[in-house]
């Protein structure tokens, strides 16, 4: 709570959901490109997709682009505040593997 | 051409009802349209789906039931049926299977809606319970022992199917300790 900088974990899917949106994209773009990224481990199922979606927006991590008709799907596309989220877990990820490689190399011997 | 069956399923057991939908979608008898107790199936053996229920939030003519069945169907998600609060989903069975959830926290906020829908009729058939008996017990009638009896009955099934949803959210939170 005292801290000024939150500190927040990503979940593997809002992960691969703030990276496929760089480029403004639509919800079934996002589960693709996930699915690409992750060479098909990763399959973002829709109902979790949509919550996480709706989720990231109210936090202002990316923004909806509103299509002029219905009929266009609605696409999306982070903001500066999720790009720092990203930037803030990579850094996390780097320190976790660093410290798993290492401690898995000293035990190889 | 179609075919109508009628079976009783509870909330509680919608993840049977799936396995029955799917089950049936593999023989050919592909869901269309849901009603009380009723399922219409149209037969068809050249296409194999994935049946999927889910408890909406709101109801489906409700704004944002409305903008969710949107989003899925642009994902592939067609809805077949719904009745009242429940929505069928189909999606033609691929190598990737069909899933509405992909991580526990979200399954968790499923179960947890149909938990609170049973909390919430519990205290009107609790009410009917003792406006029964109360009746009974003044006038002796058969009909209202046998009222009695029904809403006794149902609310242990309810007290059961709470048990088993809140059964399955203890185990999702445990799973969360550890696992995404």
């Amino acid at each position: 709570m005292g801290d000024s900088k939150e500190r927040i974990i990503l979940t593997e899917a809002v992960y691969y959901i703030l990276l496929s949106l760089f480029e403004p994209l639509h919800g079934y773009g996002i589960m693709q490109n996930a699915q690409m990224l992750s060479h098909g481990r990763v399959n973002l199922a829709a109902g979790t997709l949509y919550g996480a979606l709706n989720t990231l927006m109210e936090k202002g991590y990316i923004n909806a682009l509103n299509g002029e008709t219905n009929s266009r799907k609605k696409e999306y596309v982070i903001t500066t505040l999720g790009k720092d989220a990203v930037s803030q877990e990579v850094e996390r990820l780097r320190e976790l593997i660093k410290n798993g490689e290492e401690i898995l190399r000293r035990n190889e011997r | 051409m179609t075919i109508t069956k009628y079976k009783v399923y509870f909330a509680w057991d919608y993840e049977k009802e799936e396995a029955w939908l799917n089950e049936m979608s593999n023989k050919g008898y592909q869901l269309v349209h849901v009603g009380i107790f009723k399922y219409v199936f149209e037969i068809d053996h050249s296409k194999r789906y994935i049946y999927r229920l889910e408890l909406l939030d709101q109801l489906p003519s409700h704004p944002s039931s409305v903008d969710y069945m949107k989003f899925l169907e642009e994902t592939g998600v067609e809805c077949v049926s719904t009745i009242l609060r429940w929505a069928y989903f189909r999606k033609e069975a691929g190598e990737n299977g069909f899933e509405l959830y992909s991580d526990i926290e979200s399954r968790i906020k499923h179960y947890k809606r149909i938990q609170l829908l049973f909390i919430a009729v519990t205290p009107v058939n609790v009410m009917s319970i003792i406006n029964m008996g109360n009746i009974y017990s003044r006038t002796h009638s058969l009909s209202a022992l046998i009222a009695t009896i029904l809403v006794v009955i149902i609310v242990l099934m309810l007290a059961t199917g709470l048990y088993r949803i809140s059964m399955q959210i203890a185990k999702l939170s445990h799973d969360k300790l550890f696992r995404e």
